[in-house]
Formats: C-alpha cells, sequence, structure tokens
C-alpha cells in the first residue's frame, strides 16, 4: 500500500489541544468523548469476561462445584447484563459511530455536543449502579428479568438493577437521537443520501431502533419497579395479570437490540472489504436499504423469543414467517460484500483479517438463527446451549468481530499511530481461533440437549467434554483479546507516527490529519465525488494534484 | 419563521381550541349514551381528531416546511401501532383452539 | 439534503451569539433543534406505547371490572382536567406566537398562564390521588373493592384483584403523564426567566418553539388517557 510521508506528532490535534482532567470530562468534542467511551467500554467487557470465565471455569465440570446455585444465577445474569448494556450495545456507536460519524459526512461535530457528553455521564451513572449492584449482592433473574420472578420472588438487587439499565438506556436514545439530526442536518455541500459511506447508513438504522425500542424496555423496567416496590401488580398472576405480556414488552426492544448490536458492525466491515479489495461495494443501494429493512423488520419479530411461552400457537407462526423475512436483508449484505472481493484486490491486514472472520461467523450464526425460526426446532433447542452458540456467533464472531476490525482500520486516524500489524494479524488469528473452539461445542452440547443457565449437567457427564474444550478456547480468546489492549496503548508511546490515510482509503474522514484537529476540516469539504472511489484512488499520479478534490 | 404569515394564524388558533373543547365536550356526552359496542371506538375517534388538531394546528405540523417532520411524525404512529397490533395478534388469538 | 451555505464562521458567530460554533448558519441550528425534539417525542410515543399495550389487553380482559373501577374515579375531574390543559395548549401556541411577533408582554403572560394552568392540572390530579387513598384504591396492602358492581350488571361484584390491576394502571399511566407535566413545569419556569431576560427575538425563538411542542405532546397523551380511563361505561 502506498504510504505518505508521516507527519510530525506535534501539530496540534484533538488530543493535545488541550491537557488535564477536566478538558477531558467537560469536553464537548465528539472525538474525545468518543474516547471517554472507549476507555470505560473496554472496562465493562472486562467485567463481563470475568464473569464469562467463573462460568466457564464452573462448567468445568458435571457437578456444581465451583459455585453455588444462586451465585451460579447471579453469574450468568450480571455476564448478559454487563455485556449488553454497558458493552455490545454503546461499543461501535458510541466508540467509532462517535468519532467517525461527524468526520465521515464533512461535519464539524455531531448536532448537539453538549447531549453527547451528557449521553456519556448517563452511561457512567449507570455503569456505576450496576457496579454497585454487583458488589452489593448482583442480581439472578438473567438479563432477561422475567416476572413473576423478578417482580415476586427474586431476592435480589432486581430494582437497582433495573434502574442502571433504564439510565443507561437513556443514554442510547441519545446517541441515536444525536446521529439522526446530524446526518439529517449536518451533512456537507455535496454530500446526498447516496454518497454517504454505508456505515453511516447502518448508524443511521441502528438509530432509528435505539430510538423507537429502548423507551418500550424504559417503560417496561419502571412497571417491574412499580410492581416490586409499590406492589403495582401489572404482571402479577395472583391478581390476574400475565406474565407474558412482560415478555412482549421486553422482546419488543431486546430483539430489536440485537440488531443495534449487529448493525454498526456490518457497516465496518463494509468500510474494510471495501478498502482491502480497493474496489466499491457491490450493490451500494442494496447495501444501504438492507439496513434499513433490518432496522424496520427488526421490529416485527420479537415474539420469536417466546415460541415456548405461553403465546397463542397462531400468534407464533406469525412471527416465525416473519423472522424468515427479516434473514433477507442481512443475507443480502452478506452476498454483497462477497461480490465485492470478487476480482478485488485483495490485502491481508490485519482489518481484512477480522472482516474475514466476520463473514463465516456471521453466516453461521446468521444461519443457525433461521434454524431457530423454525417452530418444529425451536420447540427442542430453545433454553439450551445451541441458543447460546447461536447468539454468541453473532454477538462475538459478529460484533466484536467487527469493533476490533474497526479499532484497527481507524486506530491510526485516532491515535496518530499504528499499531504493530505483525502482532494484530497474530491476535486476529488467536481470537478467531478462541472464538470457534468455545462456541461451536455449544451448537452440539444444545443440539444433544444441554440446557443453557444450569451449573450442573452431572445427569449427563458425557457433556463434560466439550464443556472443557469451551473453556479452554474461552482462554485463548482471552489471549487474543488482551493483546490488542497492550499493542494499542504500547503503539500511543512507541507506535510510528501514522500519515493521514495510511490505507489510502476512501471517506472523508481520512481527509483529515492523524489525529484530526477538533474541528475536523480546516474548511468545509464540498463533495463532487460517490462513494468508494477506490478507481480513482488508485489510479497512477501524473502530477501532484490531490486525488478526488 | 414558518414564512407563511402574511395573515395572522391567531383565528386558526381559537378555532381549534374551540373545536378541542367542544370536543371534549362531545366525549363526555357521547360516554353518557348507550351506543352499544361503539362507545369505546367513537371516544377514541373523537380523542383522535383532537389529537391530530393539535398536532397539525398547534404544533405546526399543517405548514412544516419539510415532510422529515411529518415522517417522524408517521413513523413513531407506524410503530406504536405495530407494537398494540403484533402483541394483539398473541391475544386475540389465545382462545382460538 | 445540505442546507448549510459555506459561510465565514466567525462573521456568523460575532453577530449572532446565540449561534453555536459547529453549525453554519442559524437556519441549520434551528432546523437540528426542531428534528430533535420531534424525534425525542417519538420516542415519548413509544414509551407511553408500552403502558398502553398492557392497558388494552386487561381491558380486553377484564372489562367489566375495569368498568366498575373506572366508575369510581372522578369524570368531572377529569373532563375539567383536559379543558385546563387544551386552554394550556392554547396559551402555549399563543406564545410562539408572540416570541415570533416580539410580543414580549404577550410573551410573558403566556409562559405564565401556561404554568398556571399545569400547576392547576396538577392539583385537580392531586385531588383525584387523595381521593382514590382515602377510598383504599391505591393497590397494595390495603386495597378493597369489595361489593362494587359491574356497570350493566347487577348482582355481578367486580373482582378486587382485576381492578387492582386497572389501579396499577391508572396510577403507572397518570403518575407518568403527571411527572411529564412537572418537567414541562420546570422547562417553562426556564423558558419565562430567558424571555424575562430578553433573550428571545423574532429571530432566535427556537427553545420556545420546542418547549411548545413538549407540551403539546404532553396534552396529547392525556387526550387520550382522559376516555381511556375515566369513561369505560359511563352509560350503564
Amino acid at each position: 500500500m502506498e504510504i505518505a510521508i508521516p507527519q510530525p506528532l506535534e501539530r496540534e490535534n484533538y488530543l493535545n489541544k488541550k491537557y488535564g482532567v477536566w478538558s477531558w470530562l467537560l469536553t464537548t468534542d465528539h472525538k474525545r468523548i468518543a474516547l471517554l467511551y472507549l476507555i470505560s467500554i473496554t472496562f465493562f467487557f472486562f467485567i463481563g469476561g470475568f464473569f464469562a470465565l467463573l462460568i466457564r471455569l464452573e462448567l468445568l465440570t458435571p457437578a456444581g462445584d465451583l459455585v453455588q446455585a444462586d451465585t451460579y444465577n447471579k453469574l450468568f445474569t450480571m455476564h448478559g447484563m454487563v455485556m449488553i448494556f454497558f458493552f455490545l450495545i454503546p461499543s461501535i456507536p458510541a466508540v467509532l459511530g462517535n468519532f467517525l460519524v461527524p468526520m465521515m459526512i464533512g461535519a464539524k461535530d455531531l448536532a448537539f455536543p453538549r447531549i453527547n457528553l451528557l449521553s456519556w455521564y448517563l452511561y457512567i451513572i449507570g455503569g456505576v449502579m450496576m457496579l454497585h449492584c454487583m458488589l452489593t449482592g448482583g442480581v439472578d433473574t438473567g438479563w432477561t428479568f422475567y416476572a413473576p420472578f423478578s417482580t415476586n420472588f427474586s431476592n435480589t438487587k432486581v430494582v437497582e438493577a433495573g434502574l442502571a439499565i433504564f439510565i443507561a438506556g437513556f443514554s442510547s436514545i441519545l446517541t441515536g437521537l444525536n446521529f439522526v439530526v446530524t446526518i439529517h442536518r449536518m451533512r456537507a455541500p455535496g454530500m446526498t443520501w447516496s454518497r454517504l459511506p454505508l456505515f453511516i447508513w447502518a448508524h443511521y438504522a441502528t438509530s432509528i431502533i435505539q430510538l423507537l425500542g429502548t423507551p418500550v424496555l424504559a417503560v417496561t423496567i419502571v412497571m417491574v419497579a412499580a410492581e416490586r416496590t409499590l406492589h403495582l401488580g401489572i404482571f402479577d398472576p395472583k391478581l390476574g395479570g400475565d406474565p407474558i405480556l412482560f415478555q412482549h414488552l421486553f422482546w419488543f426492544y431486546s430483539h430489536p437490540a440485537v440488531y443495534i448490536m449487529i448493525l454498526p458492525s456490518m457497516g465496518v466491515i463494509t468500510e474494510i472489504i471495501a478498502c482491502f479489495s480497493r474496489k466499491r461495494i457491490f450493490g451500494y443501494s442494496f447495501v444501504a436499504f438492507s439496513s434499513i429493512a433490518i432496522a424496520v423488520f427488526g421490529f416485527l419479530v420479537w415474539a420469536h423469543h417466546m415460541f415456548v411461552a405461553g403465546t397463542s400457537v397462531y400468534a407464533a407462526l406469525v412471527f416465525s414467517l416473519l423472522s424468515y423475512a427479516v434473514a433477507v436483508p442481512s443475507a443480502i449484505k452478506v452476498f454483497n460484500w462477497t461480490a465485492t472481493l470478487y476480482k478485488g484486490s485483495i490485502h491481508y491486514d490485519a482489518p481484512m483479517l477480522y472482516a474475514f472472520g466476520f463473514l463465516g461467523l456471521f453466516t453461521i450464526g446468521g444461519l443457525t438463527g433461521l434454524f431457530l425460526a423454525a417452530l418444529g426446532i425451536d420447540v427442542h433447542v430453545t433454553d439450551t446451549y445451541f441458543v447460546v452458540a447461536h447468539f454468541h456467533y453473532i454477538m462475538v464472531g459478529g460484533a466484536v468481530m467487527g469493533y476490533l476490525g474497526g479499532m484497527h482500520f481507524w486506530w491510526p486516524k485516532i491515535s496518530g499511530r499504528l499499531y504493530p500489524e505483525g502482532w494484530a494479524r497474530l491476535a486476529a488469528l488467536i481470537v478467531f481461533i478462541g472464538f470457534n473452539l468455545t462456541f461451536f461445542p455449544q451448537f452440539l452440547l444444545g443440539y444433544m440437549g444441554m440446557p443453557r443457565r444450569y451449573y450442573d449437567y452431572s445427569h449427563m457427564p458425557e457433556f463434560q467434554v466439550l464443556n472443557v474444550l469451551s473453556t479452554a478456547g474461552a482462554t485463548v480468546l482471552g489471549v487474543g483479546y488482551l493483546l490488542p489492549m497492550v499493542y494499542f496503548l504500547w503503539s500511543m508511546r512507541y507506535g510510528k507516527p501514522a500519515p493521514d490515510n495510511p490505507w489510502n482509503a476512501a471517506g472523508l474522514e481520512w481527509m483529515t490529519s492523524s489525529p484530526p484537529t477538533t474541528f475536523n476540516f480546516e474548511e468545509e469539504p464540498v463533495v463532487t465525488w460517490e462513494a468508494y472511489n477506490y478507481e480513482e484512488l488508485d489510479a497512477p499520479r501524473t502530477e501532484e494534484v490531490p486525488i478526488a478534490q | 419563521m414558518t414564512g407563511h404569515s402574511q395573515s395572522s394564524p391567531l383565528p386558526g388558533y381559537f378555532a381549534v381550541f374551540i373545536a378541542l373543547l367542544v370536543g371534549t365536550g362531545l366525549t363526555v356526552f357521547a360516554a353518557t349514551l348507550d351506543l352499544g359496542p361503539f362507545n369505546a371506538p367513537v371516544a377514541l375517534v373523537i380523542a383522535t381528531v383532537k389529537a391530530t388538531l393539535v398536532a397539525l394546528f398547534f404544533m405546526h405540523v399543517y405548514h412544516a416546511s419539510e415532510k422529515l417532520t411529518k415522517l417522524v411524525v408517521l413513523g413513531a404512529l407506524f410503530f406504536l401501532l405495530l407494537l398494540l397490533g403484533l402483541t394483539m395478534t398473541d391475544y386475540a388469538t389465545r382462545l382460538w383452539s | 439534503m445540505p442546507n448549510s451555505t459555506l459561510v465565514g464562521l466567525h462573521h456568523e458567530e460575532q453577530n449572532r451569539p446565540e449561534l453555536l460554533h459547529h453549525f453554519a448558519d442559524p437556519e441549520q441550528q434551528r432546523d437540528a433543534s426542531s428534528l430533535g425534539m420531534w424525534v425525542f417525542l417519538a420516542t415519548e410515543v413509544m414509551f407511553f406505547g408500552g403502558l398502553f399495550c398492557a392497558y388494552l389487553i386487561y381491558r380486553h380482559w377484564y372489562f367489566g371490572d375495569f368498568a366498575a373501577a373506572s366508575k369510581s374515579i372522578n369524570m368531572a375531574l377529569g373532563a375539567t382536567n383536559t379543558a385546563v390543559l387544551i386552554c394550556s395548549s392554547l396559551t402555549v401556541v399563543l406564545a410562539v406566537w408572540a416570541a415570533q411577533t416580539a410580543r414580549r408582554t404577550l410573551l410573558l403572560i403566556s409562559l405564565a398562564a401556561t404554568m398556571l394552568l399545569g400547576a392547576t392540572f396538577l392539583g385537580i390530579k392531586g385531588i383525584e390521588y387523595r381521593d382514590k387513598f382515602v377510598e383504599h384504591h391505591l393497590p397494595g396492602a390495603s386495597f378493597s373493592f369489595d361489593h362494587e358492581e359491574i356497570p350493566g350488571h347487577p348482582g355481578q361484584y367486580a373482582s378486587p384483584a382485576h381492578a387492582q390491576i386497572f389501579f396499577s394502571l391508572y396510577f403507572v399511566m397518570t403518575g407518568l403523564h403527571a411527572l411529564h407535566m412537572i418537567i414541562g413545569l420546570g422547562i417553562f419556569l426556564w423558558l419565562l426567566l430567558m424571555a424575562w431576560k430578553g433573550r428571545f427575538t423574532s429571530e432566535y425563538n427556537t427553545p420556545i418553539e420546542i418547549g411548545g411542542l413538549y407540551w403539546h405532546f404532553v396534552d396529547i397523551v392525556w387526550i387520550y388517557l382522559f376516555p381511556l380511563l375515566y369513561l369505560i361505561d359511563r352509560h350503564k
């Protein structure tokens, strides 16, 4: 890849413009806020990972011999709540989205910079509450906190955890609000909707889900809290309440939530695949509209989490059919990514390795989702490790791979430094191997009947071999996650200074300095070219004129 | 700001105000009549008319310079109806078999 | 569609201190603020929507019991409150118009009147809540709803358990609505103070406009709450 001469780091940029803790804690610069989020979500990722480690240690042996049953309930609950609400949902939008959305559209900042900062503070408040809840006894309801256990019978800190999630939910809503308004109102002249990077389309679609789904979860948490504290019995069967109503309201958000977690990752993958195949994305409009389609269809399928809960069979049929439909736009994306690779000039830098991993693992995760959409199969594998494996393939094999790929891709822009490529490729490989070793056995376990959320499987000791493989894989995966932490930090001090556009990638963000100045662009860009103009970027240069201006 | 106020919008506002009060009175009156199964639909229709008047004229959706405002309103309503409607597919059919 | 023109940033900042630096011109700032409030209201629609969903399902299941419970809440007070909110929406619209036409006195009076009407609403709500407390209709250990006939079915009595669900929903829905009213009062107090200080002109009055949008939304929620909660089978 062509690399221009690196710029000296003494130039003023958003990192060195002002020093001091308050210049960070009171910043309204979207790039600094992105870094605040980066630190926070990495912290929670390791907390959630710690709970995962304890779970996998317990499951090394069939007997429940590491922790007690109640404690195990708390372990998987806290693992789920922390990973979903405090890591996955914010991850890409709050870090990469916050950093890149204004730059990709040619703006100086998001539409509401102070609301952006508020969003981070709400996240932190929710996070601190959740930490306090965990340290003072935790919750044991499962991250799904179903009624009536959560409302009437659990002796743990349900209200506190619920409140923490409620507050973090507002953080999510405000981020979505900021993105929607920014994308509508702050695009630079010439940046029409059809010239937007697909990363932006993905975040727009994600924001729609955040805005419309999260409030329903919020009001459900209010109802659970009211029932627990004020005895307002809305889900209480003793009063004639319906616990399944809780599930309807809960999953109305929580299913679209999984699309909040995967859509941004798909946006990242699109950018990476285009850059490292040196090609315009195949089927731009299809990829753009499929993002919107996923956002809308995602709201139509929630009761596929409730096939055995006691809903009407006719409703189950409707939701099963709709769940098949929601797979179509995702498949469209996979086809378009593959077609982009075809006859592309493929480069195997670390971001691309993560993208390849994503393609395979997301496809497996997505296809197993179709298995689960089929009523006949779901009845057998629901609440088994098959489901656990399915969603981890998408959440970890999909979303986290996309997040790591994106962090590598844009690291030179964010930090002004290059990460060590050799170590990065090694880490990507370790993550891929560790991931498959951890989660593929879980498909087999679930298919053979191992239930989820059980700490003791001594009634089926033959499950042990696969569980041991899974735990071994988790250890490898952990190493794979630690490596980037180490070398990213290392690179901030010892890494080679990065040029403005080390990948020769398309996109307005690469036309800023590495790292960018506080207001991103010295002059407002005027866009006259289409997205992914790799042909122009790779054309042999005959003069010293910058490309695509 | 909307750029259309050659004439004062005040008469329009007062007209909507009167309509809203009349609608409220109508709702209460209709509630005292026996309309069989139509009591609830009538009340909801009147409420919807009132809400529409507030949205169109008090919230200036009618004169909105951009289609986007209307799209946001319709979008929100669409997803609300989705929540209510699809949930009802369960409750309306529970006793079928 | 991009609607900003390339304007020298520093000129704008000097002429219009309320123009925030990251916007190209005041129109962009106003359009962004307005869209932001509309999008926020969309989230509020879904927030209340969850409660309406729960309400509709239980009303469908326990219609008679809900009707009996509905009869015990004060329709006159509810109707009065509806009228109060409608008046307040009018004062809000007058406030926006006053700001747009630089009528300072009318602006201040309208904002204050809105707040007064909002406070009246909350006062009446307080009276209703107190009545419910006295009648032991507050869900919980002391709830009682015995021997209340189902309207239209003499001799049949409402199930206290199902009535408790009605009152649970009643308190959560009107309680959340009241909370939004209190927040609205806070917003309008702030607007009143800003207006008093002369911060709004015929060119810059976006906060009043978007504060008004919020207030109208809270009114619309009540427009639906009133018939649904107060007017079930009143003719029987």
